[in-house]
């Protein structure tokens, strides 16, 4: 690999994407998501989509456009405001099909898919409705003297991963340098393809110049393509390069409220051209608060 | 001492949601609200100094600051990879929020009505099947009310005691519910058939207040104590240490 590399832009990358493809999200709730992507995604006719996520509001904005068929997952916040809007609404008309697993047993799915195993047991599920609303999940019996019966986690592979982090390197190496990896390696090792956004590209040497080593968390083998995405994940948290935008995301979550508002916010930050549109756009309105 | 007569509503519930880590060890302490958050941290200052705490975050705090500061020392890392792994260990009591909760234990925090088009949704399933499953588990209910203590729950998402024992006993090796507070009482399951029973009223509800408010016949012992005082530490200790700015009264009112 030479000269730039994996690097790509954000819209380059969607455009690997195509309809009707299974996705993984990474971060978690409102929490370093690759939304950047997702807007390039919003900007795209890539529809038709089962994505796979620890929802916050990458889901929210999918699923606001019509974009989700079926949505697997544990959960749907934007943590600091516990219901998601615009997910909500969706589950409300059945305006997508829901996979409602419990968190371990998508930790397991997505182990499973990672090493390549049909699936993982794990205890979670049993005696929930978990079983109840998917009837297509089985259990599995030990061949050990135990004999316990467990839920067997089916493996959740994906075409395509998009996940983002603080650093990466030209080649796909990815760094996080907040607190949480979540699950971000899982749902590359987990896909076909695997796209890095991060809010700074620098040299391989960079990288672990002032952090320690197991700051790597994504290899280059399991990585297509990486996009320098400055401000990225907002308007969900990217610890510590940037906190979430609390401000941002309540203007978000009250302008979802009625089919008038979110209107008047779509075509405000999300009818871009480009990923720095919508950053011009954010910035403009954090002047007007002032 | 006297027994203080101001302790408020909430004061009462933060020393019910206490009590139910005592004698826990080593373990961690998952509070989910902030009367649980603000227990979790009186248990650890008095009677259960050995629990591990988070930062809400991915670290396992070594200080005990107030609800809602910043904690100054870290004594362990446990980011959401490691903490699912710790709940499958058991090592570990949560108390967990209940949108609806059945007599049983079972708890719903998915949606309200019919899974396929929910009258209402809400967080979704979360780790509540895998926390019921694999460690102690309780509940907090600042609303008490027959829209949240019901007959059924419209999604079994934490497993109760009738729903483990259908499952089978991978279900049942490691399920235990210990203790529902809710700004009314508190209650276990201590009954033969595991169905929920009232343990303590709070000072100033009766027995009768209970019933009214649980949508489903709730066991009633002859005798109902008043849930306990706190002692004068105590509250010294959720007033000026844990809990200054009074978190605590906006989530339990006094009426």
């Amino acid at each position: 690999m030479s000269g730039n590399g994996k690097v790509m832009t954000p819209d380059a990358i969607v455009g690997r994407l195509e309809s009707g493809m299974t996705l993984g999200i990474g971060g978690w709730g409102s929490r370093r998501k690759p939304m950047a992507l997702v807007r390039a995604l919003l900007r795209s006719d890539v529809t038709d989509l089962t994505v796979v996520a620890f929802g916050g509001p990458d889901v929210g904005l999918l699923a606001a456009a019509g974009r989700i068929r079926k949505l697997v997952t544990a959960f749907v916040t934007l943590d600091s405001i516990p219901l998601e809007p615009h997910f909500r609404a969706a589950r409300e008309r059945a305006a997508l099909e829901l996979v409602e697993l419990d968190e371990a047993v998508f930790m397991q799915g997505l182990t499973a898919a990672a090493q390549r195993l049909p699936f993982l047991p794990v205890r979670a599920g049993l005696g929930s409705d978990v079983l109840r609303v998917n009837p297509g999940l089985r259990t599995v019996t030990s061949p050990y003297e135990d004999g316990e019966e467990l839920v067997a986690a089916p493996a959740l592979r994906l075409d395509a991963a998009l996940v983002h982090l603080n650093r990466a390197d030209h080649l796909g190496n990815g760094q996080y340098l907040g607190p949480d990896p979540y699950f971000d390696d899982l749902f590359c090792e987990a896909a076909d393809s695997a796209y890095v956004t991060c809010e700074r590209i620098v040299g391989t040497a960079e990288l672990t110049a002032h952090a320690a080593p197991q700051t790597l968390l994504v290899s280059r083998h399991a990585v297509t393509g990486v996009a320098e995405t400055p401000n990225g994940a907002h308007f969900t948290s990217c610890a510590p390069d940037h906190g979430r935008d609390e401000s941002f995301q309540k203007e978000y979550a009250t302008a979802a409220r009625t089919p008038e508002t979110w209107a008047a916010f779509h075509t405000r930050f999300l009818t871009g051209r480009t990923e720095e549109d919508y950053q011009l756009a954010v910035q403009a309105w954090h002047k007007e608060q002032r | 001492m006297t027994t203080p007569t101001t302790v408020t509503r909430a004061e009462y519930c933060v020393i019910a949601c206490a009590e139910a880590w005592r004698g826990d060890g080593e373990v961690l302490a998952s509070p989910m609200g902030t009367i649980p958050s603000v227990a979790a941290r009186l248990a650890k200052l008095t009677f259960a100094p050995e629990l591990l705490l988070t930062d809400g975050e991915a670290l396992l705090i070594g200080d005990v600051p107030a609800v809602g500061a910043r904690s100054a020392v870290t004594e362990g890392w446990l980011p959401y990879r490691r903490h699912l792994t710790m709940v499958m260990g058991g090592r570990r009591h949560v108390m967990m929020g209940a949108s609806q909760i059945d007599r049983f234990g079972n708890q719903n925090i998915s949606c309200v009505g019919d899974w396929r088009r929910p009258s209402r949704q809400l967080l979704g399933a979360r780790g509540a099947p895998a926390n019921t499953l694999n460690n102690p588990v309780s509940y907090w209910v600042p609303r008490h009310s027959p829209r949240v203590f019901v007959e059924r729950v419209d999604m079994i998402c934490g497993v109760g005691y009738d729903s483990a024992a259908a499952a089978g006993p991978s279900a049942t090796r490691f399920h235990e519910l210990r203790r529902v507070v809710s700004d009314l009482g508190v209650f276990d399951f201590a009954t033969p058939d595991h169905a929920m029973r009232l343990v303590s009223v709070h000072p100033g509800v009766t027995a009768d207040d209970i019933r009214e408010a649980t949508g489903f016949p709730l066991a009633v012992p002859d005798e109902v104590p008043p849930t306990r005082e706190p002692t004068a530490d105590e509250l010294r200790l959720i007033r000026d240490v844990v809990d200054p700015s009074g978190l605590r009264e906006r989530e339990v009112r006094t009426a």
